[in-house]
């Protein structure tokens, strides 16, 4: 690892301040960041921690929303007795992430921040029409993702809470690399009163809807309605884990089943 | 140079170390507890598993820094003097070790399993273990300590009370 500075911010507004120095970084669970620093590909002058901003952390309902907090670990909102009530989905993709030790220091923040294109956490929130809170504004989910490690986020902004409308049905079902748990593909699917949104992960260079799967399960809520061949392997990525032909096979497979087990 | 504190097994602790030392290297260089062991440093293996403020964390992805003010658990600190902690316990009397290197990590993850999970099926401590390896592929008789690891600490509770 290079060398670098350290400092903890007492909240987000803190947070933003440091990071005004040249070339400097947050960290939120470092569950990406750290492995990156160790191997060079991150040089960071001064490292900003979030851990002790107590104003990043939590989980809250309201009537129309879920909102919880940038800093909240993947474990948190894994055993939440209200995340499970609100959108049980959404905490099963989090107990889904990595592995335990992971889950309790990785934060949903920091995943969708990084939007490593087989993060789980970017599916739930673009299929969920979530809105990511920033320390300078809102931004709708469908306008947050840019691509490969990408995101709307600009220099010194950070992400400090996720709103989640609620969902009639959800569910989310992921094909994972047996050694990292990353999504070789992973489908969200949610069920809205009036609109269906269906997110894909690992599949392609980034996170992306498929509004062809999207109308059918509108007209007909039923695995059935998912057609292979609206989602082609041209878009996909193609690696020594899977093929594209074969990731967007998966991503019919994980569709069918995701809307079968959405509840 | 930062000067990092913490409570090491119930032992408060102070080192000046630069920012980018990991956790591990803190409790391992600084302090001499070699219990915590690195496999992979890339958070893969989970040889280095301790428990950070009662929840398990891998070491080798954590900074030195980052743990300022917290309380650490590691290996060294489960047993109480001379007796073995009933999880330590339970790996031996069960041949839940081949080599050993994975042992630490496996122990101090099984502990924080149970601590939310009083009475984990084969199922669940297979799914827990996801982030610990053993090169030596001893994982059966692994399973079967951490499941008499389990039922040893229940009867422990038990007896407290």
């Amino acid at each position: 690892m290079y060398s670098f500075d350290y400092a903890r911010a007492k909240n987000a507004k803190d947070a933003a301040k440091l990071l005004a120095k040249k070339e400097a970084k947050v960290v939120a669970g470092g569950m990406t960041l750290l492995p990156t620093m160790k191997q060079r590909l991150a040089k960071p002058s001064l490292l900003v921690d979030l851990a002790a901003s107590k104003d990043l952390k939590g989980i809250k309902k309201a009537a129309k929303a879920l909102t919880i907090g940038a800093m909240t670990t993947h474990a948190e909102v894994a055993h939440s007795s209200v995340v499970k009530g609100a959108c049980a989905a959404l905490a099963a993709l989090a107990e889904g992430i990595g592995d335990p030790q992971v889950r309790n220091r990785g934060t949903i923040g920091g995943s969708i921040a990084n939007n490593d294109p087989a993060a789980d956490y970017p599916a739930a929130c673009l299929a969920l029409g979530a809105t990511i809170v920033t320390t300078q504004r809102k931004i709708p989910a469908d306008k947050f993702f840019k691509g490969m490690f990408e995101t709307a986020l600009k220099r010194n902004e950070l992400v400090t809470a996720i709103q989640f409308p609620m969902a009639e049905k959800a569910a989310y079902i992921k094909f994972p690399n047996p050694a990292s748990r990353y999504a070789i593909v992973g489908v969200f699917v949610a069920k809205f009163k009036d609109e269906v949104r269906v997110a894909v992960t690992g599949a392609g260079p980034g996170v992306f809807r498929v509004p062809a799967w999207e109308e059918a399960l509108a007209k007909k809520w039923s695995a059935d309605a998912i057609a292979a061949g609206a989602v082609k392997a041209a878009d996909m990525n193609s690696d020594i884990h899977a093929t594209a032909e074969y990731r967007a096979h998966l991503c019919a497979v994980m569709a069918k089943r995701a809307v079968a087990a959405a509840k | 140079m930062a000067s990092v504190t913490i409570t090491v097994n119930g032992q408060k602790r102070t080192a000046d170390v630069e920012p980018r030392t990991l956790l591990v290297q803190l409790l391992r260089e600084n302090h001499g507890l070699t219990g915590t062991h690195v496999g992979c440093d890339t958070s893969q293996c989970g040889a280095c598993v301790i428990h950070v403020n009662g929840k398990s964390v891998k070491a080798c992805t954590m900074l030195a820094v980052q743990a300022d003010g917290a309380s650490v658990t590691t290996i060294e600190g489960l047993a109480d003097g001379a007796t073995l902690h009933p999880m330590q316990e339970a790996f031996r009397d069960n041949h839940g070790l081949q080599c050993g290197f994975c042992t630490p990590g496996m122990v101090m993850s099984a502990v924080d399993l149970v601590q939310h999970n009083a009475d984990p099926s084969e199922q669940e401590i297979r799914d827990w273990l996801e982030g610990n390896i053993c090169r030596c592929t001893g994982y059966h008789n692994i399973v079967k300590s951490v499941k008499a690891g389990a039922a040893a600490m229940r009867k422990t509770k038990t007896k407290k009370k």
